[in-house]
């Protein structure tokens, strides 16, 4: 049975290799290269460029790409569904009839309507446009942005992330039926889960209250550290590093805290009491600012840009190997680059549990200033 | 400013936004609500095995004490028993000395008194035996000497020896 | 330009401020070491609080 099982798993990821190496994703797009040498990245700018479009989220999914003999420039990985909402409504396509340009060359054509992806955003041209014009400073001048809800890579990312924390978690869960100390993997996890619940939850928010807030900050933690480590993998995931997905944390940490405060918090935020009259409405203002736009703002940026910033260093470490060729020799290139992305990367696997710690950590702690009954404290 | 609002996609947040709401309500539904009660549960459950161990502790040190006490006791009772026939002993003995000194006075008193009265008896019957012997010999000398005066003080004699006072 | 010189002002202010609050901790734990968890938490806490003022600053200027 147990052999059996194995062989499947095993069969299942040959399949899935395969599957990815071979039917979806060998694309060619010669001729759309602009560059002579076939879109590789050699020199200091393009190394800036390729990074800044890693950090970015992406529309398909490519693992690597290197150019064959016949001089085509060949992706290895697998295209994502484009899904918008365009002013025809909505439009759906997958992301290799882009060609992975992302210059706005490529113009795709669905529904009357023209499509171009510039820097990992897609751009519905004018009515009467057939290319894509920039002004001076690169914008697009005759396109405008949709409202894009692909299936990007960073989208990819949580799901296959929600989905493996469900799995490992679920099964961790099962365990206790039958037994009363876990085994295999789920006995790693069950420390962490304690450590969440002991060392975040309950000394912040306080014996009391602290079981209704559990399940979200264990979500959270496991949540953003998975996804850390993702991004230090070859997958190249940004997820924690985009915008839009921090900011969905932190306005949820906004919703709970907000939604559960006590009257006393709300009382001392708004109409401070021991205070002189005059200067309550000024303290309000400052006390609202900061629950409603700081703490969120500060949560979200503070793991946006962490992670951007460790994804910007392992890479730009990485590009050592082909920037400083020409004065350290092959060799010494190499080896530095590996030396420095080696410890860096390790410091890297350190920030991105820290992360995750902290922003559990303040998460529970603004929590607990809301539910706490201080009504009386002053 | 500028490029942080144009790096921020509404798309990826809307999306972003729905897919965590699945994921925690999912999470929370199948894995922390299961796993956090049967944490509580195991805990309790150490909870309690550790208080009864306490109980049992506390209940075995009460019981060493108990049996302690009892063997203090029962050593003093003891004690006390041997004490008191050791003095019972005591006392029977001494008694029966004095009784003995008693009853060896008491005997002695009455030989005394047996020896004296036979002294008596006999001083009495000595008496009696001289005062016979001398009407004896007063008879014979009476019923010669009418005959003879020297036969009469020979026979005086004569039986004066035979007399032995005793 | 002025962005760059402003980003400067803050990474230097953001790494005085670091500074103190490590400086300080260790100064904490060494003291105390009983109360090295307690310690590490707040220190933790405080040094997120400005890093995310740091980053606000960084941010809003660039």
């Amino acid at each position: 049975m147990k052999i059996a099982q194995k062989t499947i798993k095993f069969l299942t990821i040959t399949a899935i290799a395969l599957f990815t190496t071979a039917s979806f994703a060998v694309n060619s797009d010669q001729k759309h290269d602009t560059e002579n040498d076939g879109g590789r990245v050699n020199t200091k700018n393009e190394v800036d460029a390729y990074i800044l479009h890693h950090i970015k989220d992406s529309h398909d999914f490519s693992l690597w790409s290197y150019t064959n003999d016949a001089g085509e420039r060949k992706h290895v990985g697998f295209p994502l569904p484009i899904i918008i909402w365009t002013t025809e409504g909505l439009v759906t396509f997958m992301s290799s009839e882009f060609h992975h340009n992302d210059d706005g060359h490529v113009i795709v054509e669905k529904k009357g309507l023209k499509f171009a992806k510039i820097h990992s955003k897609i751009y519905e041209l004018d009515q009467e446009a057939t290319t894509v014009s920039f002004d001076a400073d690169h914008h697009a001048t005759n396109a405008h942005k949709v409202l894009d809800f692909s299936i990007t890579k960073s989208v990819f990312g949580i799901i296959l992330i929600g989905l493996l924390l469900l799995f490992w978690f679920s099964r961790l869960a099962k365990q206790y039926k039958t037994k009363q100390v876990p085994t295999g993997f789920a006995r790693v996890l069950e420390p962490l889960v304690l450590y969440v619940r002991d060392e975040i939850a309950r000394p912040n928010i306080g014996d009391k209250h602290y079981r209704r807030f559990t399940g979200y900050l264990l979500t959270v933690f496991f949540f953003i550290w998975v996804l850390n480590l993702a991004g230090l993998t070859p997958l190249g995931f940004n997820v924690t590093g985009q915008l839009a997905v921090t900011a969905c944390l932190a306005i949820f940490t906004l919703i709970i805290y907000s939604a559960s405060g006590t009257k006393g918090y709300w009382m001392h935020m708004l109409w401070m009491p021991g205070v002189p009259i005059l200067i309550r409405p000024i303290l309000a203002i400052i006390e609202l600012a900061g629950a409603l736009i700081i703490k969120p703002f500060s949560l979200l940026v503070r793991l946006f840009a962490n992670i951007s910033a460790g994804h910007i260093v392992v890479m730009s470490l990485i590009a050592i190997m082909f920037t400083l060729k020409e004065s350290l020799g092959v060799v010494g290139a190499t080896g530095l680059s590996f030396v420095l992305s080696f410890f860096i990367l390790l410091i890297e696997v350190l920030v991105a549990f820290l992360q995750a710690y902290i922003f559990t950590m303040l998460s529970a702690l603004f929590i607990g200033m809301a539910v706490d009954d201080h009504a009386e404290a002053h | 400013m500028e490029t942080l609002l144009n790096d921020f996609s509404p798309g990826l947040f809307a999306v972003s936004t729905i897919l965590l709401l699945a994921l925690i309500a999912l999470m929370v539904k199948f894995a922390w609500k299961p796993i956090l009660n049967s944490l509580e549960e195991r805990e309790s459950g150490i909870e309690n095995a550790l208080a009864a161990a306490e109980n049992a502790r506390k209940e075995m040190q009460n019981l060493q004490a108990d049996n302690q006490r009892l063997i203090k006791e029962a050593r003093a009772e003891r004690d006390a028993l041997m004490k008191e026939a050791r003095d019972i002993s005591n006392n029977i003995i001494s008694e029966a000395k004095e009784g003995a000194k008693e009853v060896t006075a008491v005997l002695i008193e009455k030989a005394q008194a047996s020896i004296i009265q036979e002294k008596q008896a006999a001083l009495a019957e000595i008496k009696k035996n001289v005062a016979e012997l001398s009407i004896g010999i007063a008879e014979t000398v009476i019923r010669k000497e009418l005959s003879n005066k020297e036969d009469q003080l020979k026979l005086v004699e004569e039986i004066l020896k035979d007399v032995t006072l005793n | 330009m002025y962005n760059m010189i402003g980003a400067g002002l803050i990474v230097i202010g953001a790494g005085i401020g670091l500074g103190q609050i490590g400086g300080k901790a260790m100064e904490g734990i060494a003291r105390q070491p009983e109360a090295t968890g307690k310690i590490q938490t707040a220190m933790i806490i405080i040094a997120a609080l400005l890093e995310g003022l740091a980053f606000g600053a960084l941010f809003l200027g660039k």
